[in-house]
């Protein structure tokens, strides 16, 4: 197998199923309500469990006791003792205990599993257990933590003097909060041990193989026997990619000790009081630039808050440092990042993966360097932004494939941003108006696929097999969690081997029936394993063809030609694996390379209005260009654009997390607001394909990206309607109402 | 304490306490688990049910206040080879994504239509302001619901219906 490194001019003549919008295939399910989530599972003789988490944000344990006069004997209790593994749940480092034995590092840790028939008994049995704590001051902070999970230095060019030299120089510090992914299914999994001793783990999860690696850690199970079924996901956006590992093995320690299958369903206040949030930020930086506006230094200065446990810290810093420069071309850059532990619950993915912290940053300095200059924001973007042959601060030269310009053209474009923004500053000129109006603008990267050597460690695989009673089958480890891509991939396939759409299925991600394609994250889906499927489907095609005929596009004529291929043979399976492109080149150590094979490029405006009176917001429009390279399926990908930036708004603007002795305290829907309809403006939304030749038909990826840009534009467009920068999100009322008082006693 | 009501046009009765939530009664126990819980609390909307054609969250409403009651569930709405309209303006906007909220949306939509409700963005978005989605930015969800405005398909709904 090889890759090609052009895609046929002509596309195939028959389907023509890439670029159309073909019906969601899991959709006529959803929509009657008999797709299966994991709560939806009737299991016999399934009991229900629930988790005893801890009430002190760091101490020891001194005991557990069970309340003797509780009737025990009608439930099933698991400790850290009933482990018969590692009491660690397996991920980058194993710090985190499955169960906490003798110490906890955060409030709602859990340390104990009870297991009842009736859920609420479950629940109810938790306050007739009894811990008692050596408490011990909780580090909170992380500006006063020592304890660094990870660290990057990357620097390039001669910083200090580039900006002794710079013609300007503007500093910013951005505070960026936590926030919750709010999917609206919450975690849950289930359990059981099958006859033959497999452990069997059905869940609401994006990444099966991530959970059979956690399992296999906890249970001392081979691989054969571990199995972990994505049941029908209700949301994850970062949220459901590693703390299933918990939640799955937590359910197996009780099934284990029942015999019986284990249910565990977070409700809403536990799910956001204990699992992952987006990772808050602290980030210092300084810019420099020329006279005219040309970028000359960037230095930036990271800390993110961790939380108790390493999770995914160290990637999702990796991300957020690699892209904290945003855009740009700039020759002298220095960023310094680190993550550090507090004794807060851990904080983990999360929809653009650190990204959306840095490039916030990026794009205020861009805003501070532009008015410092008396430069309009646009152009300076249109002065800086990456094209072919930029060069990015990890020395990625940018090779093909960037569309980051065209982007902010076409958004400037439709948003009429030129005459909008001349029209806020002459509404705003007049005192009796009851508002401000400001328009702003953001423009922002996201690499597709993991970082750096990422992508060859896992080293994705993925299939396409044609049994003998004709049938295409999709075998991926790629979860459907609303992006679409159980549609995608069946276009992919279909579309290589020019059959309609109807002939593809797509196989349930089971791990006992397909390869581990890596994670479902990092908008790599499309890009990564849609480009193995391709792989694997050019391959069973010419073993069908063999070089002569045309690829059978009709049932019958399939069946026949899958009868020719299979022989005895159930099926034919063509499989095909990751192989690094020749160019892509990356040294761990030092850091430097080509960090991403494509990068996907969006640019947002947006116009609100604030309230003289209240400084409540209100958007007036939102205009967004994004190229994702070839848009395999233009009304998901529309979807994905106006869902992600809805997200991004909410953090910009609504999402306030309370943190209190270390846990979130606004932890249910009614105290923490996420956009409903009427929060929610309506969205122009346009591509501009600038196809990258190693993506599946020329596709690169857009989960993430639509992250990034809101935040950026919304607080570019309130300093434009006030006058003052909101340098911490979100951007409430009251944080309006600060920036103009503090200007005031000034 | 015995409580009988129709769901979905079919009588049923609960036995039991009264104070079991509507929701619970038709997951556990009527085997109907296409309506979602997402928040336990009424502020998400995925719960969602009609109650004599008015859209209710059934995670709030205690099962005796539905006695002599007539609920509707997704489950009374098209099947997977049968969608109804509004379903089929559902599957061709694009406005499931992950599905879970897609029921409760549904039921909404569903007590919008039978009411005469008319394509206007503004007053679907009002109508919707109670059910959360977090996957789509609501654009698509609203758009379906207008085109299932058009064409009759607020008629075609009520006549499919049994209740």
């Amino acid at each position: 197998m090889k890759h090609t490194s052009t895609w046929p001019a002509r596309m195939p003549a028959v389907s023509k199923v890439v670029g159309r919008n073909a019906r969601r295939r899991e959709g006529p399910e959803k929509l009657c309500g008999v797709a299966k989530y994991v709560d939806d599972y009737a299991l016999p003789g399934c009991l229900f469990g629930a988790t005893l988490r801890s009430t002190i944000a760091c101490g020891r344990i001194r005991s557990v006791t069970l309340d003797p006069a509780f009737p025990w004997h009608e439930y099933v209790v698991a400790t850290a003792d009933d482990i018969p593994g590692a009491n660690y749940v397996a991920l980058i480092e194993n710090d985190q205990p499955l169960l906490a034995k003798d110490r906890v590092r955060h409030l709602m840790e859990p340390i104990l599993l009870v297991a009842h028939p009736v859920r609420a008994k479950a629940y109810a049995a938790l306050a007739h257990v009894r811990v008692a704590y050596e408490e011990e001051a909780p580090l909170l902070d992380p500006e006063q933590s020592k304890t660094v999970f990870k660290s990057f230095h990357i620097e390039r060019g001669a910083i200090e003097r580039a900006l002794a030299d710079a013609d300007v120089v503007v500093e910013g510090e951005y505070h960026l909060p936590h926030q919750e992914q709010a999917y609206i299914e919450t975690n849950g999994a289930a359990a059981w041990f099958e006859k033959d001793g497999t452990l069997v783990a059905l869940g609401s999860l994006q990444c099966p193989h991530y959970v059979v690696k956690a399992l296999k850690a906890a249970f001392g199970l081979p691989e054969e026997k571990l199995r972990v079924v994505q049941a029908v996901t209700g949301g994850g956006f970062g949220g459901k990619e590693e703390y299933p590992n918990v939640i799955c093995a937590h359910a197996g320690l009780l099934a284990r000790k029942a015999s019986r299958p284990v249910k565990i369903i977070y409700d809403r206040h536990e799910d956001m009081a204990a699992t992952t949030k987006r990772h808050p930020a602290v980030i210092r930086f300084r810019s420099g630039a020329t006279r005219d506006g040309r970028l000359v230094a960037q230095d930036v200065e990271i800390l993110m808050d961790g939380g108790a446990y390493v999770t995914l810290s160290p990637v999702v810093l990796s991300r957020g440092t690699l892209h904290a420069t945003g855009p740009y071309d700039c020759p002298n850059v220095r960023i310094r990042s680190r993550v550090v532990m507090t004794h807060t619950p851990p904080n983990g993915a999360f929809r653009g993966f650190g990204a959306p912290q840095t490039l916030f940053a990026a794009e205020m300095q861009m805003e501070r360097l532009a008015l410092k200059l008396g430069m309009d924001p646009l152009a300076i973007r249109r002065k800086n932004a990456v094209q072919a042959g930029s060069t990015l601060p990890m020395g990625q030269t940018l090779r093909e494939s960037v569309g980051a310009r065209q982007a902010l053209e076409a958004c400037v474009e439709r948003s009429a941003y030129t005459r909008r923004a001349r029209e806020c500053a002459r509404w705003n000129r007049s005192s009796k108006r009851p508002s401000w109006r400001g328009i702003g603008l953001a423009l922002v990267h996201h690499g597709a696929g993991f970082t750096g050597s990422g992508e060859l460690y896992l080293g994705s695989r993925a299939a396409v097999t044609l049994t003998r009673d004709g049938e295409l089958r999709v075998l991926s480890g790629s979860t459907e969690f609303g992006q679409g891509t159980t549609t995608l991939f069946s276009q992919i396939v279909a579309e290589t081997l020019c059959v309609p759409l109807e002939l593809v299925t797509v196989e349930t991600p089971d791990t006992a029936r397909v390869p581990n394609s890596g994670p479902t994250v990092a908008s790599r889906t499309c890009m990564m394993v849609g480009r193995l499927l391709r792989e694997a489907a050019l391959e069973l095609k010419a073993a069908v063809t063999a070089g002569k005929a045309r690829f059978p596009a009709t049932q019958p004529t399939l069946k026949t030609a899958a009868r020719r291929l299979c022989g005895e043979a159930e099926a034919r399976r063509f499989e095909a694996v990751y192989r690094k492109p020749d160019w892509v080149s990356w040294d761990d150590k030092s850091y430097t390379g080509d960090a991403y094979e494509a990068y996907s490029y969006g640019a947002m405006a947006i116009e609100l209005e604030i309230d003289k009176a209240t400084f409540e917001t209100a958007i007036r429009g939102v205009w967004i260009a994004a190229d994702i390279g070839t848009v395999i399926h233009p009304l998901f990908a529309e979807g994905q654009v106006i869902g992600g930036a809805t997200q991004g708004l909410g953090y910009a603007l609504l999402e306030s997390t309370v943190y209190e002795g270390g846990v979130m305290k606004n932890a249910r829907f009614t105290d923490y607001t996420i956009p409903t309809t009427l929060d929610t403006p309506r969205m122009d939304v346009v591509f501009v394909p600038s196809p990258y030749s190693l993506g599946p038909f020329g596709a690169k990826g857009v989960g993430e990206l639509p992250m990034d840009f809101p935040a950026p534009a919304v607080a570019a467009a309130v300093r434009h309607a006030i006058g003052r920068f909101v340098d911490a999100l979100p951007i409430t009322p009251e944080r309006i109402a600060r920036a103009l008082a503090k200007d005031a006693a000034a | 304490m015995r409580v009988t009501f129709t769901v979905n046009g079919k009588r049923r009765s609960h036995a039991g306490t009264g104070m079991k939530r509507l929701l619970d009664v038709l997951r556990e126990d009527l085997s109907l688990p296409g309506t979602k819980e997402g928040c336990g609390e009424g502020e998400c909307g995925a719960c969602t049910v009609l109650l004599d054609g008015e859209a209710v969250v059934s995670c709030l409403i205690p099962v005796a206040q539905v006695s002599g009651r007539r609920v509707a569930t997704v489950e009374s709405l098209g099947r997977p080879d049968r969608l109804n309209p509004l379903q089929e303006a559902f599957l061709a906007e694009g406005a499931a994504q992950c599905g879970i909220c897609t029921p409760g949306m549904l039921m909404t939509a569903s007590a919008y239509l039978r009411r005469g409700g008319r394509a206007d963005d503004d007053a679907i978005r009002r109508e919707l302001a109670g059910n959360l989605c977090r996957c789509t930015g609501y654009q698509h969800i609203v758009r379906a619901v207008q085109q299932a405005t058009r064409g009759g398909a607020a008629r075609r709904t009520r006549a499919r219906r049994r209740v």
